[in-house]
């Protein structure tokens, strides 16, 4: 085997053991707790929780933008396709302020944010601002820069753009905003796009129309996605894999046919319950998790899932760190119902 | 028995809003509410459902008088049989009444006061509706808490100390300890994670159940509008375009609105990966609405008499209203019940 081939099966982002740990005034917080995933070329991984799992962290940890608070340990593989850098790169390795990851951030990964009202600076126009990754990154010509700049805008769907271009954020509505973001994000032709809850603050029928567009711009320029999300309707329609994250721990990981269709741990069984769906039987109570997501503070070493599962074993589940199981190939996940050992993981 | 708790009748809203061009000059009106007339009987859940910027939010305030409407009646029958207007009340005459109606808010990190501990959150419609000594308050409060699942040895606490879910019920708690006949849910499960929201909604069917209470059931959330409603009105630019029983929209819309709304919902399906309607551009400006139907210049199916006639909302069905020239002859793609189950 050549050692191109051997490249070409090598996944594009490499995420080892991240651990994200924040100092609180009541002790230390494991906000994100040994996280692995790879993110394969020109395919979409879907990271989905709930609020306060970590997976906002996760996804900002890659591109190093976190607050300085956060105390990131790991390794974060990234595996460039250009020629001229076939290096792999470490990027937690990294000073957050290095040329090194400057010249990544934003060109090779770019990322979309879900307030597209406070990504955007208020005080300069749509143009300037995508205009300005164009000339960091791409060109130092100021003509040549507005012509790509007005090119993205017109790809994803935004018209009339050189009146647009001059406009100012607040003169564009939610969606237009979150398709200018996404303009700007392309603009320097990444490799990985990480898309943090990027319809949340959207209307249904803008959401419909800002996926199908990231669904043919991927299809046009090959990139891969990071999807972020809550919602277990977009992480279906759009994914090709997902990870399910509870309490900083990736509790479950499977292609998306499998995990929708055969789904192992309880708490994903519980979300994909819990869900109200359209065509649902209506007279029937919805399932719903009891309590809530418990401060990963101080956490003993144990499930955290524990509280509120159903298929809790006392003694196994609360005594001991989960280990990660493999089920098949593809499809691992972290519950003790499923491991033959019943052994802690060593940490 | 149905029992009819609310009628409103062409209800109309005007905003004022400043002119542009000059500091000056005269300021124009903007119609938010358009010719807006539905019932609601007692013990039923009425959805109001809508993208944003399409009134829903202000035709919820205007019926609990959070914003007075400019014309149009809301006319609430009262538990003793009398029928008021609620609209032409002022002062004393209104109070009497404000009880009866209560409502729940979308984000309950701001409609909670973060300086009143959550007792006094919960005991201050009380106080202000009823003329009760500390010890029935103590008891009312006691028994709502442990009605709406929250602890009451939490209740000196403030609401900081909460997370989203124990707030949305301190909410709950607090719209329902005067005894309301109709609560105002204004996205009221939005803000929270899809774990917490069932347990909300849960919470909401079993107290209806419990106390006949009647809701008026804001959201943008299809999926949740289906499971919770009993009737369903579809909004559009400050007007209903679409209102009928929860089976029969679902089951079959008859407006393309309607349908493209329920198209657009992501399913948690990876196999349904169905052929979507995708509309094309945004809500229209209501400063400056289309002309004919408001919603032909994203609609398939318009013809030149939608963009010259506005459509009247009329009944096509058993209680079935919409306003669109060619609801009957339209074909248009309900939900159907092939949601696959999960073991």
């Amino acid at each position: 085997m050549t050692t191109q081939a051997i490249r070409a099966e090598q996944p594009l982002l490499s995420v080892q053991d991240l651990k994200i740990r924040i100092q609180m005034d009541n002790g230390e917080m494991r906000a994100v707790d040994g996280v692995d995933f790879e993110i394969k070329k020109g395919k979409t991984l879907g990271l989905v929780g709930e609020s306060g799992c970590g997976k906002s962290l996760t996804s900002r940890a890659i591109i190093s933008i976190n607050p300085k608070e956060c105390e990131t340990s790991g390794t974060i593989i990234y595996r460039s396709e250009e020629e001229q850098t076939r290096e792999e790169l470490n990027l937690l390795s990294l000073d957050p302020n290095s040329k090194k990851i400057r010249s990544i951030r934003g060109r090779k990964i770019a990322m979309i944010f879900q307030e597209p009202m406070t990504a955007f600076s208020p005080m300069y126009t749509i143009g300037n601002q995508i205009m300005e990754a164009i000339l960091i990154h791409r060109t130092k010509n100021k003509k040549e820069a507005k012509k790509i700049a007005l090119e993205m805008l017109g790809k994803v769907g935004i018209s009339d753009q050189e009146k647009r271009f001059d406009q100012y954020p607040h003169e564009f509505s939610g969606g237009m905003r979150q398709r200018a973001m996404i303009s700007m994000a392309l603009s320097c032709n990444p490799e990985l796009l990480i898309a943090d809850e990027p319809t949340t603050a959207l209307d249904v029928t803008i959401q419909a129309q800002v996926l199908e567009l990231m669904r043919s711009l991927q299809a046009e320029f090959g990139m891969a996605i990071l999807l972020v999300t809550h919602d277990l309707g977009i992480i279906a329609q759009m994914c090709d894999e997902v990870a399910v994250m509870y309490l900083g721990k990736i509790v479950e990981q499977a292609p998306v046919k499998e995990l929708f269709y055969n789904p192992k741990h309880p708490y994903t069984k519980g979300l994909l319950k819990s869900m109200p769906r359209l065509g649902g039987d209506k007279s029937k109570r919805l399932d719903s998790i009891e309590g809530s997501v418990p401060m990963p503070i101080n956490m003993p070493p144990m499930c955290g899932f524990y509280e509120r599962c159903s298929d809790r074993i006392e003694g196994v589940c609360n005594a001991r760190s989960v280990p990660k199981t493999h089920i098949s190939d593809d499809h691992m996940v972290r519950c003790f119902l499923y491991s033959d050992s019943r052994e802690g993981d060593s940490i | 028995m149905k029992k009819p708790i609310l009628n409103v009748k062409n209800l109309n809203k005007d905003f004022q809003v400043k002119s542009k061009k000059t500091f000056f000059g005269k300021p124009s009106s903007v119609r938010v509410l358009s010719d807006i007339s539905f019932e609601l009987d007692e013990g039923e859940t009425l959805s109001i459902v809508g993208e944003s910027g399409s009134g829903k939010t202000t035709l919820g305030r205007c019926i609990v008088k959070g914003v007075s409407a400019s014309s149009g009646d809301v006319v609430y029958h009262s538990e003793s049989g009398e029928s008021v207007d609620f609209l032409k009340l002022k002062g004393k005459g209104a109070k009497k009444f404000r009880k009866d109606i209560q409502m729940i808010f979308q984000d309950p990190y701001s409609s909670l006061s973060p300086r009143m501990s959550v007792y006094d959150i919960i005991s201050e419609p009380l106080v202000a509706n009823f003329k009760l000594n500390k010890s029935e308050i103590d008891a009312k409060v006691t028994d709502i808490a442990e009605k709406t699942g929250l602890n009451a040895s939490y209740l000196k606490r403030y609401p900081h100390a909460f997370s989203g879910g124990q707030r949305q019920r301190i909410a709950i708690a607090r719209a329902l300890i005067t005894q309301p006949r109709l609560i105002v849910c204004d996205e009221a499960v939005s803000a929270l994670d899809v774990s917490i929201q069932a347990q909300i909604i849960n919470l909401l069917k079993d107290l209806q159940e419990q106390y006949r209470i009647t809701y008026i059931f804001i959201s943008h959330d299809l999926s949740i509008v289906q499971n919770i409603s009993d009737r369903v009105a579809v909004m559009h630019l400050g007007r209903i375009v679409e209102q009928a029983s929860t089976d029969s929209l679902f089951g079959s819309p008859k407006h393309p609105y309607t349908e493209a709304l329920m198209s657009a919902v992501p399913q948690p399906d990876p196999e349904q990966k169905k052929s979507r309607i995708i509309l094309e551009g945004e809500v229209p400006n209501p400063a400056n609405p289309p002309s004919g139907c408001h919603f032909h210049p994203r609609c398939a199916y318009r013809t030149d008499k939608c963009v010259q006639e506005s459509p009247a909302l009329r009944e096509v069905g058993d209680r079935h209203y919409v306003a669109c020239h060619y609801a009957e002859e339209l074909n248009l793609k309900g939900v159907h019940d092939d949601a696959v189950n999960i073991s």
